[in-house]
């Protein structure tokens, strides 16, 4: 079972394509890390990707099958999305939030029924947030927020999860609840999941593979160990890095430590001002 | 008290004053009637003399249609309300007020019967919408952006209320000029079997499909992908909710005339009451909507000889119950 991008490029209107024969995949139980600079497309992949946007050439294919060849509501009974975390103009009690998203599940004429609050309860206690059940989203911290939207993708009982910078504008602490509660899925789930992210300390703490957005087109991708090196993050955010690897209580972590801006040469590689 | 409680105890309180007020109201008026005849009238035997001609003709059709106006606009306004994402719209959004009026305005200047003025409010109410419709496929293509139909509607409303103002500006002031006037502040006066007959099965369908749709409802009003990646068919889900507001509200205006406020109001203190789930918003707006109207429509007949135009009252009324609920509950319900 696997979701794969082939060879797809967009392009807003007339413009150059901001995506250019991008493919990857992501298999079951792994997790694909996107990265890449403000501005690149890392939002417009996704949208494209679970078919928001058009693919002007190539193709989005799950578990074999195009995207385009799903109807209705059987591709989100698989693909569960999680949009940035935005107050929505009507705020709704975290639990009828999460009931939501039963939706794939529902006939337009149909309400949700005592098998759909289950699923949506055990969709709270797994994402660790039974406790907000009866809060109304409008006072929710951003990471309580996130969660509650995570958990409503959950409700879908999805095996692709699909997340738009979960992480971002999340306190410290937070970050790691989201980064945790993520690699949990997959480890005990078996859920696959994509994700776009600015911190390539994240990507290397929870992703498999990744795909590197250089801009112009270019990418790369590969398993993350091998693609998230110095040298390829110096050519993605034109910042002096270095990863530094350090074994803690059994576990490695690595850390990204920015050293410095690099400047542009005339077409050329980054380098030292 | 857990929430489903008090909505249902809610509703079951609201529905008991509607059967309540609606017999209330057909003894009231100039002509009182003994509520001793009203009951015998509607459950044992019909008379054959003037209260029972007032009964029939007059009061049953009117306060149908006050109730069904009431919970029309008002289901129209959640639902709109949901759709665009947006806590001010109302029914008139789109336009369909403006191109309604223009319509009923235009039939009271060329000397048509009730039938032609109500006929023609309904499909310049229609009208309208379809020409927002035209308009956002024009600039927007196949899938606009709700803030362009929003656009197209204020565009569309403007210039219905233009060609409003220039039939008022061309009728005679002596008598077709005044008749607008007061079409245009609303009135449940006019409402006759017939008119009622001919508009109550088009507010019921439109109703009712904002009824069954409620659900669908908060996921329109979350963003465009979030809604998609719910596996909602938006082009469908859209178009159904737009058609059922507009035809609703096109069939109010076209036997009632303007009816400001309702559209608003009344969802608001649902919301405030139940918060903004709309399996509990449209539900209550309906019969909130409804008893609302009824009690306004029957004030507006009994406090004069000369009826008050119901808009006036709806705003005298509604503004200072909505400032009170609003010190009570603390805002609208986040």
């Amino acid at each position: 079972m696997s979701i794969e991008v082939r060879a797809g490029t967009f392009a807003y209107g007339k413009n150059e394509p901001i995506l250019r024969d991008v493919s990857f995949s992501a298999e079951t139980g792994e997790t694909v890390a996107i990265l890449g600079p403000n501005g690149v497309g890392k939002t417009t992949l996704i949208k494209c990707l679970l078919g928001f946007l058009p693919w002007e050439r190539g193709s989005t294919v799950i578990d074999g099958r195009e995207l385009r060849d799903f109807r209705g509501r059987e591709l989100w009974q698989r693909v569960a999305y999680v949009p940035q975390a935005r107050k929505p103009a009507f705020s709704y009690l975290a639990e009828d939030m999460v009931l939501l998203g039963r939706s794939p599940y529902l006939g337009d004429f149909s309400m949700p029924g005592a098998r759909d609050r289950e699923i949506a309860a055990e969709a709270m206690e797994l994402a660790g947030i039974s406790r907000l059940r009866g809060r109304s989203c409008a006072h929710l911290s951003g990471g309580e927020l996130q969660l509650v939207l995570i958990a409503r993708a959950l409700a879908a009982e999805p095996e692709y999860l699909v997340l738009d910078e979960p992480e971002s504008g999340l306190d410290f602490r937070n970050q790691l609840v989201v980064l945790d509660l993520i690699a949990r899925l997959c480890r005990d789930r078996r859920l696959t999941v994509i994700l776009n992210t600015h911190y390539p300390d994240h990507a290397l703490r929870v992703s498999d593979k990744a795909l590197l957005l250089f801009g112009n087109g270019m990418h790369l991708f590969g398993r993350t160990e091998h693609i998230l090196t110095e040298e390829h993050m110096r050519a993605l955010f034109g910042v002096d890095i270095a990863v530094r690897r350090e074994r803690l209580n059994g576990k490695e972590y690595a850390a990204v430590l920015p050293l410095e801006i690099l400047e542009k040469g005339e077409n050329g590689p980054w380098t030292r001002p | 008290m857990d929430q489903r409680r008090k909505f249902h105890i809610w509703m079951a309180v609201t529905a008991a004053l509607i059967l309540a007020f609606s017999l209330a109201a057909l003894c009231m008026g100039q002509f009182r009637i003994e509520p001793g005849r009203v009951l015998r009238e509607l459950f044992v035997e019909r008379g054959t003399d003037n209260v029972h001609t007032t009964i029939y003709n007059i009061r049953i059709p009117r306060v149908i249609m006050a109730l069904a106006a009431g919970a029309g606009l008002a289901a129209s306004g959640a639902a709109f309300q949901s759709l665009f994402a947006n806590p001010l719209a109302t029914p008139d959004t789109l336009g369909v007020a403006n191109g309604a009026s223009f319509g009923a305005a235009l039939g009271i200047l060329l000397g048509g019967g009730a039938f032609q003025v109500q006929a023609l409010a309904l499909v310049f109410g229609v009208a309208a919408v379809l020409l927002v419709f035209a308009v956002t496929r024009g600039v927007g293509g196949r899938d606009p952006s709700m803030l362009m139909v929003i656009l197209a509607g204020l565009v569309i409303s403007s210039l219905f209320s233009a060609l409003v103002s220039l039939i008022k500006y061309i009728a005679d002031p002596q008598d077709v000029l005044p008749v607008i006037t007061f079409w245009l502040m609303g009135r449940f006066s006019g409402v006759t079997r017939a008119s009622m007959l001919l508009a109550l099965p088009l507010i019921a369908a439109g109703t009712g499909l904002i009824f069954l749709l409620r659900f669908r409802l908060n996921a329109l009003s979350l963003s465009e992908d979030e809604a998609r990646a719910m596996g909602v068919d938006l082009r469908l889900v859209r178009a159904l909710v737009i058609a059922a507001a507009a035809m609703t509200t096109a069939s109010v205006v076209s036997v009632c005339g303007v009816i400001g406020w309702v559209g608003l109001l009344i969802p608001h203190i649902a919301r405030m009451l139940f918060g903004n789930d709309n399996r509990y918003v449209v539900p209550a707006s309906v019969l909130f909507g409804a008893l609302f109207m009824l009690a306004v429509d029957t004030l507006a007949r009994c406090v004069n000889t000369a009826e008050i135009p119901v808009s006036i009252l709806t705003a005298v009324i509604g503004a200072p119950v909505f400032i009170l609920l609003l010190r009570k509950t603390g805002g609208l319900s986040e």
